[in-house]
């Protein structure tokens, strides 16, 4: 049942990177809660706007779940308590009247923060260009049906590669290890036929940028499964440590 | 000025092959030295970066949001049509060509279509190679499902979420380009203006979305795929921040805008269900494979649909429509729920929804299937609404979600300023007036895999190009504008909200030029979005700086384009006396309510020039020629 409810906000509101900052109490007045997180934010900026005051800045587009460009951590939660679900699919049924939200953006030393809930996640895209890809060029493809893919194989790929590469996995972890991100685009390639000539390689390559770019080590926390929006497996993470330790017997690139 | 779309001569079946032999080329070692400017990283924009990089160009490639994995492609949900005829149910690349040219309503090009439909099967060849997950039956081999406007099986899927895997895909081709130095990324920036220099397209102006910096980028040639305008509408399936900003700064550089007015209305997404919402969500047309859509039969039955007994259901698409039953195509399953509606029929506390009920089907296949088929779909129904689509029917309502206009551009994908391609949504080219589900997954990636990579190096060969930097006064002349815009929209000092005037666009849009058109209300949709307009200047509210992060001036800008394209959306609604596909005009109907062409007046592609902010556009023909099949009333009963 649709019903309203007043809330109030404490939000994260930092002005640039490496800017003193700290957190805003706002109230958020008559929400319905048939309302998505986002458009709950969308109200509360409407009325900043209108007092004269500086909107919260917060990355969002698609607002179905599927870009990855929304996220942040909600009462301690990555995209809110809800499991496997992202913010903008999180509605505000699931508070009751008088509660405090705090927000707060990913924090992690790999994520800089460019303005309030926004972060600069481009280190995701340096790990997939250290070898998450196939190296295959356009034209040259064999007929699609000439490798037969077992189902249950083409359907453990399909979980990993759901991945949007939102960063909560990282925002979850008390290491702010990037490793369920990199697992699940190594064990997508590396259970594929098509994917596991280089799979070595692609291994050792991607392990290498994720700890140059300064995200921690997995301690089997499990933070980062348990906030996944899109429940990637950490079975990935353990399929990646198989993989990089047959590279480190195999592979010609040491 | 007669507008010529470089049609090769000769069998249609032969147009592709001949064209690309009789194209010049370019020798591996001179590629290097051209640079090739791709704006968005879509499925038309990540794949024609990867392709041109991979063939040796040197690609720049813009993106507004934080990482070209990003682009609003990757929500496409239902899958990518293919002439593979892996099913042997009696589909060809013919077969795939005739429903796309019906399916549009007989107002594409034949050629276009016909080589998409060619190269439909190599897209699918080169995605699994890229390692796309595509769906398998238990031997193996890829699976297929049917959309709507076909009696084949031919859409290969990845779950609900083919776009997905497809931009990622695409994108993954595209990182291995940046790690070879190909390609350079450009996130977080937005094109404000296009250089035209010598008639020709030599570069662009963007906003770096963080510092708020103007960039100046020059190039031999600039290939826009940035996506379509459905978001004039204010609510739409589209991603937030998708626009027509690009498309429209180009119109005003000189490229034409063809059929505005072809917007597509998808009959199955969630209704609306308040004034703060901010989007709607599509719920995938694949879901009419196994969902039976009705309603109640007497107007105003308001009893839960549980209750309401199988006697007093109407069924109206398998009803009127016996032979494509529930899967019509888009814009007839639109129009028809629209109908239903309007007769106090609709459902939902507002009215304006009609059921899409898989009871049957979870009884004949059992809910395990229909949880193997549709489980994310059904889970994001759940999420939304906290309704359970296992037990209740899912109440839906057709939303604005796709255009089929765009720019023109000629066979080789060229506008007609020189060295401007366009590509994906952003063109007008293959959909006509209607586009058919799963096909702009596969017209996206035949433009940027396949059709790009052979037309611009025909281009380049075959042009003489001045050796220009950024330098050029031109580049100046452009940055000075945006600029001087931004400065504007920052002094208005208004009092409404970007947003509140976006939704009172939208409100007359949808109104005046939504599912059903007539002659008077597009005469007061456009007086009023002029009054609107002019409301904009002076009222409106943009708080911030430009010299930094600023999602209102993003809003803004794109706001103001939309205030003036939405007028020429109107001027196309308007000036089109006939009803096609998407774009239906009450006083042109069969006895059945259904679109009733004027092939004698109308069988032609409307391309409009700017002329002046304080001037009409000007229109252009270019008739369409049907020499491989014969121009009939679109039947799907």
């Amino acid at each position: 049942m649709t019903k309203s409810i007043n809330i109030t906000l404490k939000v994260w509101r930092q002005k640039g990177p490496h800017v003193k900052s700290g957190f805003e109490t706002y109230p958020a007045t008559d929400i319905s809660t048939d309302m998505s997180f986002l458009e709950m934010i969308d109200v509360v900026n409407e009325q900043l706007t209108l007092d004269g005051k500086d909107p919260i800045a917060f990355d969002h587009d698609c607002r179905e779940g599927i870009c990855g460009m929304c996220g942040a951590v909600i009462n301690g939660r990555s995209h809110g308590p809800e499991k496997g679900t992202t913010l903008c699919q999180f509605h505000m049924r699931h508070f009751s009247n008088g509660d405090t939200i705090v927000i707060e953006p990913w924090r992690a030393k790999a994520f800089p923060i460019i303005k309030d809930l926004v972060v600069d996640r481009s280190a995701f895209d340096q790990i997939i260009l250290a070898g998450g890809y196939i190296s295959v060029n356009t034209g040259g493809a064999p007929d699609a049906n000439s490798i037969p893919i077992a189902q249950e194989i083409a359907e453990l790929a399909m979980d990993a590669a759901a991945c949007i590469g939102c960063g909560a996995c990282v925002a979850a972890c008390p290491n702010a290890s990037a490793m369920l991100f990199t697992s699940a685009k190594i064990s997508q390639l590396a259970l594929l036929p098509q994917g596991r000539l280089e799979a070595a390689n692609r291994a050792l390559a991607m392990v290498r940028k994720m700890d140059e770019l300064c995200f921690g080590n997995c301690s089997n926390e499990r933070e980062c499964e348990a906030e996944c929006p899109k429940e990637i497996s950490i079975s990935n993470i353990a399929r990646l440590n198989r993989e990089f330790i047959k590279a480190g017997l195999v592979s010609s690139v040491k | 000025m007669q507008l010529d779309a470089k049609i090769p001569s000769g069998p249609l079946a032969e147009k592709w092959d001949k064209h690309r032999f009789e194209l010049k080329l370019v020798n591996p070692a001179n590629k290097r030295k051209y640079t090739i400017i791709v704006v968005g990283t879509g499925l038309a924009g990540g794949s024609a970066a990867a392709s041109l990089g991979e063939l040796g160009y040197y690609v720049k490639n813009f993106c507004i949001q934080d990482s070209p994995r990003r682009a609003h492609s990757i929500a496409a949900q239902g899958g990518i049509n293919a002439a593979k005829n892996y099913q042997n149910d009696g589909d060809s690349i013919w077969r795939l060509f005739y429903d796309t040219i019906k399916g549009g309503d007989f107002r594409a090009r034949e050629a276009n279509v016909y080589r998409l439909a060619q190269v439909s099967n190599n897209i699918i060849d080169h995605c699994v190679a890229q390692g796309i997950p595509f769906a398998r039956e238990y031997g193996g081999l890829l699976a297929n499902r049917s959309f709507g406007g076909a009696q084949v099986s031919r859409t290969f899927y990845a779950r609900g979420q083919t776009g997905q895997q497809l931009l990622l895909g695409a994108y993954s081709s595209l990182m291995r380009q940046v790690a070879a130095g190909q390609v350079s990324m450009f996130p977080r920036r937005e094109m404000l203006d296009i250089v035209v220099i010598n008639g020709q397209a030599r570069g662009i102006v963007v906003r770096n979305l963080i510092t708020g910096e103007i960039e100046n980028h020059a190039a031999d040639a600039v290939v826009l795929c940035t996506g379509g305008y459905a978001n004039v509408f204010y609510l739409s399936t589209n991603a937030m921040a998708s626009n027509v900003s690009a498309t429209f700064r180009a119109y005003k550089k000189g490229a034409f805008f063809a059929n505005p007015c072809y917007t597509q209305i998808h009959p199955t997404c969630i209704p609306v269900h308040g004034t703060y919402q901010s989007k709607l969500t599509l719920m995938s047309e694949s879901l009419r494979n196994d969902g039976r859509v009705w309603v109640p039969k007497t107007p105003g039955d308001r009893r839960p649909p549980n209750q309401i007994p199988e006697s007093e259901r109407d069924y109206y698409l398998e009803e009127k429509y016996p032979s494509f039953g529930n899967l019509v195509p888009r814009d007839v399953a639109s129009r028809n729920a629209k109908t239903q509606c309007d007769m106090g029929k609709g459902v939902e506390e507002t009215g304006f929804a009609v059921y899409l009920d898989f009871a049957d089907a979870i009884k004949r296949d059992g809910k395990d299937v229909i949880q193997q088929k549709y489980g994310n779909l059904f889970q994001m129904y759940e999420k939304i609404t906290a309704s359970n689509p296992y037990e209740t029917p899912m109440m839906i309502y057709p939303a604005s979600h796709y255009v089929m206009g765009g720019l023109w551009v000629d066979y080789n994908l060229m506008s007609n300023l020189d060295g401007l391609f366009v590509m994906g949504e952003a063109n007008f080219s293959d959909h006509g007036a209607n586009r058919l589900g799963a096909s702009a997954l596969m017209q996206g990636l035949a433009d940027g895999y396949f059709v790009i990579p052979y037309t611009i190096g025909g281009y380049l060969a075959g042009t003489d190009r001045p050796e220009i930097t950024t330098d050029h006064p031109a580049f100046k002349e452009a940055t000075r504008y945006v600029t001087e815009r931004t400065r504007k929209l920052l002094s208005i000092n208004g009092k409404r909200t970007v947003d509140d005037i976006h939704r009172q666009l939208g409100h007359i849009l949808w109104e005046y030029c939504g599912m059903s058109r007539n002659d008077d209300g597009l005469l007061k949709a456009r007086k009023l979005i002029q009054e609107l307009r002019e409301e904009f200047w002076k009222n409106a509210m943009v708080p911030g700086s430009s010299e930094d992060f600023n999602q209102s001036l993003e809003r803004a800008g794109r706001v103001a384009d939309f205030l003036e394209f939405a007028e020429l959306l109107v001027i196309d609604a308007f000036e089109r006396k006939e009803s096609c596909g998407g774009h239906f005009n009450e006083a042109y109907q069969t006895e059945e309510h259904e679109a009733r062409r004027d092939d004698e007046n109308f069988c032609h592609v409307s391309a409009w020039e700017f002329k002046g902010d304080d001037n009409d556009p000007e229109l252009h023909k270019e008739p369409l020629v049907f020499e491989n099949v014969e121009l009939t009333q679109r039947s799907y009963k």
